[in-house]
Order: C-alpha cells, then structure tokens, then sequence
C-alpha cells in the first residue's frame, strides 16, 4: 500500500519535473521573442540594415557606421521634437500630479462637507466623456491650439489616479494628523510635513506612470498642434518612420538615390533607438515602482 | 382650539429650531475652518470641469449642423439626422464589425497571455533568475506606439527581415501592410508582444501573496502540479481577472484608436477603420464637427452598455463588481 503511494508520488513528481521542465523551454522562448526584434533595431542602427539582411551579423568594422546618428544630431529635428517631449512631459507630470495629489488628498479627509458630491462628480468623469470633437472644440476656443498648454492641460488630471492617491490618503492613520492639530499645526502645516512626506511612494509611482505616458504620446499632438516647431518627439518620429518623410536637411546633399535611401532606413533605425532608449535604460531601476503602482491600481 | 397646536408648535420649535441651525452653523464652521481643503480640491475640479463637463454639454453639436461661428445656441437643430445617416450609411456595418472584430478578438486572444505568463513565473523558483526574465518581458511595454507601429512597418515591409525569412519557403513577398487580412492578426499579435508581459504584473503579485502552506498541504495530499495549479493559482487569479475582464470589456469601443490609426493604409482601410479612426477623419480632418460628434457619442454610449452589462453579468457568476 504504501509502496503503491510512493510509487504514486514518484510518477506524479516526474511529470511535473516534466512541466516543469517544458516551462523553462518556453519561458526561454519568450525571452528570446521579446529581445530579437529589439536587438535587431539596436543593430541596424549602427549596422547598415540591408547588410543585416543580407549577411546577418557582420563583423567587418566597413560595414560599421554611425551615419544614422550623425544626421539626426545635425539635423535637429529630431532633437527638438526631443526637447519639446521633455517640457511636455514634465508638464504635464507637474501639473496633473499637483493636481491630483492635492484633491486626493483633501477626499480621503472623512468628514469632509460635500465629499460625495465632489467623488460623484469625478467619478462620473471617468464613464461618461463628450469624446474628441467636443473635447476639441473646447481647447479650440479657450485658445490653446498650436501651445503646449493643449498638451499639458486636457487629461492632466486623471480620475483613477486621483482614485489611487485617495485610497493611498485613506491609509494614513488618523491619529498621526490628531496628534499634530493637539501640537498647534495648522491644516497646511500638517500636509505639508506630515502627510506630504508619507506619501511619496504614490508620488513617485503617479509622476513616473504620466511622465511615460506623455513621453510616448503622440495623439494630442497631432490634433492640437500644426506648427511643426511645437512638436514632439513622437510626432517627428511619426513623420519619419510612418510617413517615409525624412527630413530633407538629413539626406539634402548630393547623394545618389540608392545612398539616399540607404541612410533613410538607417535614419529610421537610429532614431528608435534614441526615441527609446531612455526609457529603457532607465525603467530597470524603477522596476520595482511599476510593480507597486500597478498593484495599487488593482488591488482595492 | 389654537391653543394646544400653538403649544405643540412652540415645543417642536423650541426643540428642533436650535439643532438645526447649530448643524448648519457648523458645517459652514467646517468649511471656513477647513477651507484649504477646497483650495486643494479647486484646480483638479476646474479642470475636470472645463475638459470633462464642458465637452459632454458639447455633445450636443451631434444633433445640430453646427457652425463655430454661430456657436451651439445658433446652431440649427436637426435632431438625430447625423445618427440615421451615420447608421445608414454604406460603410458603417463594416466599420462598426471592424471595431467589435478587432476589439473582441483581442479581448478574447490577449487576456488569457498574462495570466498564463504569470502562472508560467510562478514555478521559476530561483528568485535571480524570475527578476531577470520579468526585467525583458516588461521592457516593450515602454516603447511608444509610434516606434511599434515603426517596427511593423520595417519588419514586414515586401523588403523586410520577415519576408526575408519566409522567401525562403515562398516565391514572392507578402506585403503585410496593405493586405485587409492580416491586419488584425498584426494588430493583435504586436499588442501581445508589447503589453503581456507587463500585464502580468498583477497575477504575479496576486500569485506571490498566496499562502505557500495551501501548496505544502496539497503536495503532501498528493495533488500533483498541475492540480495545484488549477486549485490553488487558478482560484487565486479568478477575482482579480473578472476586475480586469470587465474593465477591458466596457474598453472594448475604445480599442488602440492610436495604434490603428498608424497601421493603416490605403490598402487594409476595409479591415483597419474603426469608429474612432472614422471620427477623427470626418470629424477633424474633413471638419464636419456635428457628424463626429454623433460617431462618437454613439460610440461612448455602446461602451458604457458593454460595461454595465458586463459588470452585471460577472456579478451574477461571481460576485465580484466593479462598483
């Protein structure tokens, strides 16, 4: 009998050696899926792509260039539309984290007259909108058309973050403010050095998730904005890697066709790369914020 | 006669007056005493207000002709006129199954992929190694959709590594991007590979705060890892993807407008136009204001059906809601 269950044991443990064995085979799998496609832009843009293509990986220094660079930085297209991603960004990171932070705040206050008609009136902001011809109309006539205003503005403030910064509020126990009105602080006071100071693990995860958002945005700007000096990175690279619209300024001089469009596909891949690599440098450091911030999202 | 009902006036007065006007007092009291509260709540209440309310009382350009120079009170009414002819209109079947197609499709082929990762991390025990496939299975999810859409372009250009790679099985190029029929596969295929693995975040939370005594229990019962995972991590993940399947459920109208847009071109037009890429041309490209509007009302009001319906259904199954 019990030699039956040991046996049992071991057959079952076999199997599961098995699975677990074809698990790894595929996890590798997927790694190697998710990295291939980057890897290759990375390469092509230092490598020529049709070599790439045509040779695999080459080795031969002759096949190495960093043209695609070069004409980006002298350009500058590119890296304006990267400037001004930066002042969108943090704009709009700014101003609706300020935003938000401070109405969270004051709705997890409990006693709070009116609470719950301010949270019915965010609330019903968040299932029910006028869609983007009205939304349009209005940033229209307030005059915000061609500023980066339209950019910051509209949708700064979120209702699920403002959701997500109340629930955070909520947390806080009572006693801490108690004890520092008995103290003599005032209302600003005790936001400012006591509740401010606790919640910059929500602050950090709001600022990053909208810095991200707005960096790889490109909707708002195209509809918002027609001066071409206005816009952002994701815009030019619109432009560039949808449009087939190389600036001329990169390829202008006297090149045959074939080079011309040899640097236009490394253009493309050069400018990837720059568009994206900040973020992913960057995000491993973060990692941990993304994980805490989407766990606050869903977990109620 | 008057007398005892003046008396029962006069007590009920004398009792009840005080208490009210003690109550008013103090909460006009809590709101001057508190006033910063409101100076925190103004800025985010205004701007809700004027990007949020303002545009929803602009719907009603959608039963107007309106002109920006009469504004919507000089406007002429023209009631659901925009409506019927949107809904009668040659295209709009195609459009309107393009977008359920699309969405639905992607709803049901993509929210599997996350849970299925998160169950497939969950058995890499050595903690190193589970941080290090989590750090590049997440990074797609920060690329912009412009540099996805980039990417498609280049892979699966008739010149591209992909047909590279399948000239050696086949004669002549595929031109993915302008062929209607492989749009939505693209389409779907690319999301996966740029949002699973970070939606998998979630279940790799939920999964890691179970209790490991169930697992220890379960093994000693026998039940092999295939059961345990069915028992244990299946009934772990139920809640937090019927959140998240009636979440993506009432997102269903609003799929990927900015990546479909980008995909499009001339070409795979009968599979890649959506209502909202729909809205944008006649609405904001060709100018015709009141005819979007009315799309994009039609379309808000389709959304928010989907989501009551599936929240009442998945609180009928299960008891788990939204709201």
């Amino acid at each position: 009998m019990s030699k039956l269950k040991s046996n049992q044991l071991l057959n079952s443990s076999k199997t599961d050696k098995l699975i677990l064995f074809i698990n790894k085979v595929f996890l590798s799998l997927i790694v190697v899926i998710v990295t291939v496609p980057l890897l290759y832009v990375l390469l092509g843009s230092f490598l020529q792509p049709h070599i790439l293509l045509t040779r695999g990986i080459s080795f031969d220094p002759a096949h190495w260039t960093l043209d695609g660079y070069i004409r980006i930085f002298q350009d500058g297209t590119i890296m304006r539309g990267f400037f001004n991603s930066i002042i969108y960004a943090t704009g709009f990171t700014l101003v609706g984290i300020t935003f938000t932070i401070l109405a969270g705040y004051s709705l997890s206050v409990d006693e709070l007259v009116g609470k719950k008609f301010f949270v019915i009136f965010f609330l019903f902001a968040m299932f029910f909108n006028g869609g983007m011809i009205p939304t349009y109309l209005v940033v229209r006539s307030l005059g915000l058309l061609n500023t980066p205003w339209a950019i910051i503005l509209p949708g700064a403030v979120g209702v699920w973050n403002l959701i997500l910064a109340r629930t955070y509020f909520k947390a806080i126990p009572n006693e801490l403010k108690e004890a520092a009105r008995i103290d003599g602080a005032s209302d600003f006071m005790i936001f400012w050095k006591i509740i401010l100071p606790l919640a910059k693990p929500i602050i950090f995860v709001l600022a990053l998730f909208a810095f991200i958002g707005q960096w790889n945005a490109y909707f708002q700007a195209m509809i918002y904005l027609d001066d071409r000096s206005l816009y952002p990175l994701q815009l030019v690279l619109r432009e560039i890697l949808i449009q087939n619209e190389v600036q001329p300024g990169m390829i202008a001089d006297q090149l045959a066709r074939a080079e011309m469009q040899r640097i236009a596909e490394m253009i493309k891949y050069s400018s990837i790369v720059i568009a994206s690599l900040p973020l992913l440098i960057m995000y491993p450091f973060f990692q941990k914020y993304f994980e805490k911030g989407v766990m606050v999202g869903s977990l109620k | 006669m008057a007398k005892p009902e003046d008396a029962l006036v006069k007590t009920t007065s004398v009792d009840q007056l005080p208490k009210i006007k003690k109550r008013k007092e103090s909460r006009l009291n809590y709101i001057k005493r508190n006033y910063i509260l409101y100076l925190f709540l103004a800025p985010a209440v205004v701007s809700v207000f004027i990007f949020n309310y303002i545009p929803m009382y602009g719907v009603l350009i959608a039963f107007q002709n309106f002109s920006v120079m009469r504004g919507i009170w000089g406007s002429d009414w023209v009631g659901l006129a925009h409506f019927t002819s949107f809904l009668t209109s040659p295209n709009f079947f195609q459009i309107f199954l393009n977008t359920i197609k699309l969405s639905s499709y992607e709803l049901i082929i993509g929210f599997p992929v996350p849970v299925l990762l998160a169950l497939m991390l969950n058995q890499v025990r050595r903690a190193g190694i589970k941080k290090n496939i989590q750090l590049v299975i997440y990074a797609p999810y920060f690329i912009s959709t412009v540099v996805i859409a980039g990417m498609l372009f280049m892979f699966l250009s008739p010149a591209g590594p992909i047909n590279s790679l399948l000239g050696l099985f086949m004669d002549r190029p595929i031109s993915f991007m302008s062929e209607p029929d492989y749009f939505r596969t693209i389409f779907i295929a690319s999301g996966i590979w740029q949002g699973a693995g970070f939606a998998s975040i979630v279940y790799v939370a939920a999964l890691s705060n179970t209790d490991p005594q169930l697992h220890d229990a379960a093994t000693i019962d026998g039940a092999s890892l295939l059961q345990r995972i069915w028992h244990i991590d299946i009934q772990v993940l139920k809640p937090v993807m019927a959140v998240l399947f009636i979440l993506a459920i009432g997102g269903i109208m609003g799929v990927g407008f900015e990546k479909a847009y980008l995909l499009q071109t001339d070409r795979n037009l009968p599979a890649s136009e959506i209502i909202d890429t729909y809205v944008y041309k006649r609405g904001l490209l060709a100018g015709d204001w009141s005819f979007g509007a009315a799309v994009g009302l039609f379309n808000t009001i389709i959304g928010l059906i989907l989501l009551v319906t599936a929240n009442q259904v998945v609180k009928r199954l299960k008891g788990e809601t939204l709201y």
